[in-house]
């Protein structure tokens, strides 16, 4: 029992990281633009985030925790935007290729995260001693009552914030796409921008703006693995970049809902973790084990490519670039 | 027209010039349209219909004139203004976004209200829908709806945006002849309602069917204006064309007819097991014009690719040609290369001219190479002999273009269809397959690619024509097989049938169709 729900812990801390990524994935996708720089705007929110609280901690003896969180959170979400407005200037306005500009963002982003992140190490002086205690204490700290809780609530109900963030963010973008005239509006850029824009849709707004929210929220991913997945430390082995590959493939997953997303994710996350709770594995099959959630993500491909529904394709124009003289 | 001059005029466009680079393609034009009519656009391809039509619905800024709209002058920039101003315009190809409802289509860029209020738009839906005798189903999707759906879809979507003044780029060319009787009558509500609506058509007896007066441009010029009324189908041409054409197409009586093509019992299947074409036999002679009408997607595609070697066959089919000098072939299971290779004279217009038949980005030589490059022994391939028949397919049809280095795809449509025709008709065919040879020429072009089709027929060639519009099929082929769902409803002889005729055995197994 302890077990289980350890692992339930363990598989809800790794969801939560890859549903920020695949819900901002899914309002940029939404608008037609197929942003495969998702890993790097993850790097991008997790370290700007950390930059922003570690020297906001190293100047003031007595951090605020509540200021902690508003600039972490913040320049976490501005710095992710940014790299949104790089993708989409590149993709929207200059028309370049969007899987080679999102590809190359993720390896920008990668490198210019890894370096500060280097930095940052040697001014807190080595690896595993950045201080931003206040603030990852602030990111973790669950209701008070949870202890007393009985142990599956307990767990249920003690994790930071941020977890119950992503779901209300994922369940917001849903209900914005699906229920409101704006979202309409996005739905029909990213299915068919000529027609959107013949209904006197502002399209290239649209996809600039999809974008940039979407990478903000994607962002928060890198800032919840920083915060609170690894406890307000940076390390440089990549593993932003894997939960980032792994929530672009949830997009696809949950087939453009980012409702379908939650479960999804959480899914991913038992998936991921579930070879630290099966006894006498081997190196090898350790591997093996965390292949699972492609594995998954391929059966559910193929399964939609089955069933042929239309509501479950990914939109219409998706990775195509939109000319007006095109018509 | 002494009523008329009693009416307010809706819309005046006075001197309206639009130029694209050194193209005059709107010439001073002046056209008024009035409350209440139902005003027939008339022009050849190129003659400046469509752009006249996108500056009226903001799509174009004209360079001089200015549009008046119920007297005051407005300034049209974006279709959403031309909305405000009550004028919307169907396209050719529909503007709707599949995976949505026809309720979401509607609203679509509205933002009415924060919040999408569905139930309130269906409401309105329905109310448009009663007063004028559509039927839409609010809810579905538009990826389930048919041509004439999607169509109905556009004008209530106009409708709800409040339009007066409707414009409908050739409505009819994608519907069957009950599917256009049902567009007359709304459009005759819309008209007792007050409405105006522009209805451009190349098909003269729908003109003079539905509209009460007609405006004929020609190479971007206003030519003038009558009340249909007092004018006929030969006057509108000669206005039209600038001289006296003669609009019948000829048909030349069949001679020495031979069994040319026989299939028996062909089915296709689709990717999805679903039957595209359903256990087909019928026979083509050499020296005829079989006509193959059907509404779009009934099989016409899949039938000519599959004698043509391009769709996979059920096994128990048979395609059989037989040549003028005796020798049979059997072409069912055979991919293009072999059947090229058997040397049979297999020649091939297809729907879509740039798709399969043509390269849009080669120039002329290139593109009549396409056909000869595996001829000769030496591993180079002979540009000679592609470059002389290029040149003479351009003198003999009259091919506009500005050298035969120029891109195919520069080209109009008319002289692109010239130069796929000619290529097919150099190899000295056996069986020529046409599909929409027709479609989107001017009238002129149109005649000079049915007298092509005709000379072929006269030498013997059993000439296959695919085509849309039902006049054309009656007056140009010998006889007319039909297709339904897939299946032969049909084969009749063009000289006897009745349009309604075949209309029916188009629409007869309606409900197996859609199904």
């Amino acid at each position: 029992m302890t077990q289980l729900i350890s692992l339930l812990q363990a598989g809800i801390m790794f969801g939560t990281v890859i549903l920020y990524g695949s819900t901002g994935e899914t309002l940029t996708e939404k608008s037609g633009n197929l942003n495969l720089g998702v890993p790097g705007i993850m790097y991008l929110g997790g370290i700007v985030g950390l930059i922003g609280v570690f020297f906001y901690e190293m100047n003031n003896p007595e951090p605020n925790k509540f200021v902690c969180i508003l600039i972490a959170m913040v320049s976490a979400f501005v710095a992710a935007m940014l790299g949104g407005l790089i993708y989409s200037v590149l993709t929207v306005t200059l028309r370049t290729n969007q899987n080679v500009t999102g590809l190359t963002l993720t390896i920008f982003a990668g490198g210019f995260a890894n370096f500060f992140g280097g930095t940052l190490n040697r001014l807190a002086g080595g690896v595993g001693q950045i201080s931003v205690s206040t603030t990852s204490a602030a990111f973790r700290a669950s209701l008070p009552f949870a202890q007393d809780l009985p142990p599956l609530l307990s767990m249920l109900f003690g994790f930071g914030f941020m977890v119950y963030l992503a779901i209300g963010v994922a369940l917001l973008v849903n209900w914005f796409i699906n229920r409101t005239s704006i979202g309409l509006n996005l739905r029909a850029v990213g299915e068919n921008p000529g027609t959107a824009d013949a209904a006197g849709i502002k399209v290239t707004l649209y996809k600039y703006l999809a974008t940039c929210i979407g990478a903000g929220i994607s962002g928060l991913g890198g800032l919840f693995y920083v915060m609170d997945y690894t406890k307000g430390t940076w390390d440089a082995d990549g593993g932003i970049e894997r939960l980032g590959w792994i929530a672009v493939a949830l997009v696809i997953f949950s087939s453009w809902n980012s409702k379908r997303g939650i479960l999804g994710a959480y899914l991913f996350g038992l998936l991921y973790w579930l070879f630290f709770y099966i006894p006498n594995l081997t190196r090898r099959s350790i591997e093996l084990f965390k292949m699972l959630p492609y594995l998954v993500t391929i059966i559910v491909l193929i399964l939609v490519a089955l069933r042929r529904r239309r509501e479950s394709q990914p939109p219409g124009s998706l990775g195509l670039p939109y000319f007006r003289e095109d018509r | 027209m002494e009523t008329q001059k009693t009416v307010q005029k809706a819309i005046q466009m006075v001197n309206i010039t639009k130029t694209f680079g050194e193209v005059i393609a709107n010439n001073k034009i002046n056209l008024d349209i009035y409350h209440g009519e139902i005003l027939a656009l008339l022009g050849e391809n190129g003659s400046g219909k469509s752009t006249l039509m996108n500056v009226l619905s903001g799509i174009y800024l004209p360079d001089d004139g200015h549009i008046r709209v119920n007297g005051s002058a407005v300034l049209i920039r974006s279709p959403r203004e031309a909305y405000q101003l009550g004028i919307g315009m169907v396209h050719q190809h529909f503007k709707l976004v599949d995976v949505l409802t026809a309720a979401e289509n509607i609203v679509l860029g509205l933002n009415e209200h924060r919040l999408l209020d569905l139930k309130n738009v269906r409401a309105k839906v329905k109310e448009i829908c009663d007063r004028y005798g559509f039927v839409v189903e609010p809810d579905k999707k538009v990826y389930d709806m048919s041509v004439s759906e999607k169509q109905t879809l556009e004008i209530v979507k106009l409708l709800y945006r409040g339009a007066d003044i409707l414009i409908l780029d050739e409505p009819t060319a994608v519907l069957t002849p009950q599917e256009t009787e049902k567009l007359f009558v709304v459009m005759r509500n819309m008209k007792s309602d007050g409405k105006s609506i522009v209805f451009i058509s190349h098909k003269l007896h729908e003109v003079m069917e539905i509209s009460d007066r007609v405006a004929v441009l020609r190479k971007g010029c206003f030519i003038g204006d009558v009340a249909t009324k007092d004018t006929n189908p030969q006057k509108l041409t000669e206005m039209m064309v600038g001289r006296a054409v003669s609009l019948n197409i000829e048909r030349p009586e069949p001679k020495n007819q031979v069994e040319r093509l026989v299939v028996k019992n062909l089915t296709v299947l689709d990717s999805d097991g679903v039957k595209r074409l359903d256990n087909v036999s019928f026979t083509a002679y050499g020296g005829e014009i079989l006509g193959i009408a059907g509404i779009t997607g009934s099989g016409q595609r899949e039938l000519l690719e599959a004698i043509g070697g391009l769709q996979p066959v059920e096994s128990d089919g048979s395609i059989r040609l037989i040549l003028p000098d005796g020798r049979e072939e059997e072409l069912c299971g055979k991919n293009p290369l072999e059947i090229y290779k058997l040397g049979v004279g297999l020649a091939f217009v297809p729907e879509d001219r740039f798709g399969m038949g043509l390269v849009a980005s080669m120039d002329l030589i290139d593109n009549v190479m396409l056909r000869s490059y595996k001829q000769g022994k030496s591993v180079f391939a002979d540009r000679k002999a592609p470059k002389e028949l290029a040149e003479k397919i351009v003198q003999q049809l009259e091919v506009v273009t500005p050298s035969l280095k120029t891109p195919i795809r520069r080209l109009s449509g008319g002289n692109v269809q010239k130069m796929l025709v000619g290529r097919e008709i150099a190899g000295n065919p056996s069986l020529l397959m046409t599909a929409y040879a027709v479609r989107g020429l001017d009238i002129k072009t149109t005649h000079t690619i049915f007298d092509l089709l005709n000379e072929q027929k006269q030498r013997g060639v059993a000439v296959i024509y695919v085509g849309e519009d039902l006049d054309v099929l009656l007056e140009l082929s010998d006889r007319i097989l039909v297709l339904c769902g897939g299946k032969v409803s049909g084969i009749v002889d063009a000289r006897t049938a009745k349009k309604e005729e075949v209309g029916l055995l188009m629409t007869h197994l309606g409900e197996e169709a859609t199904a």
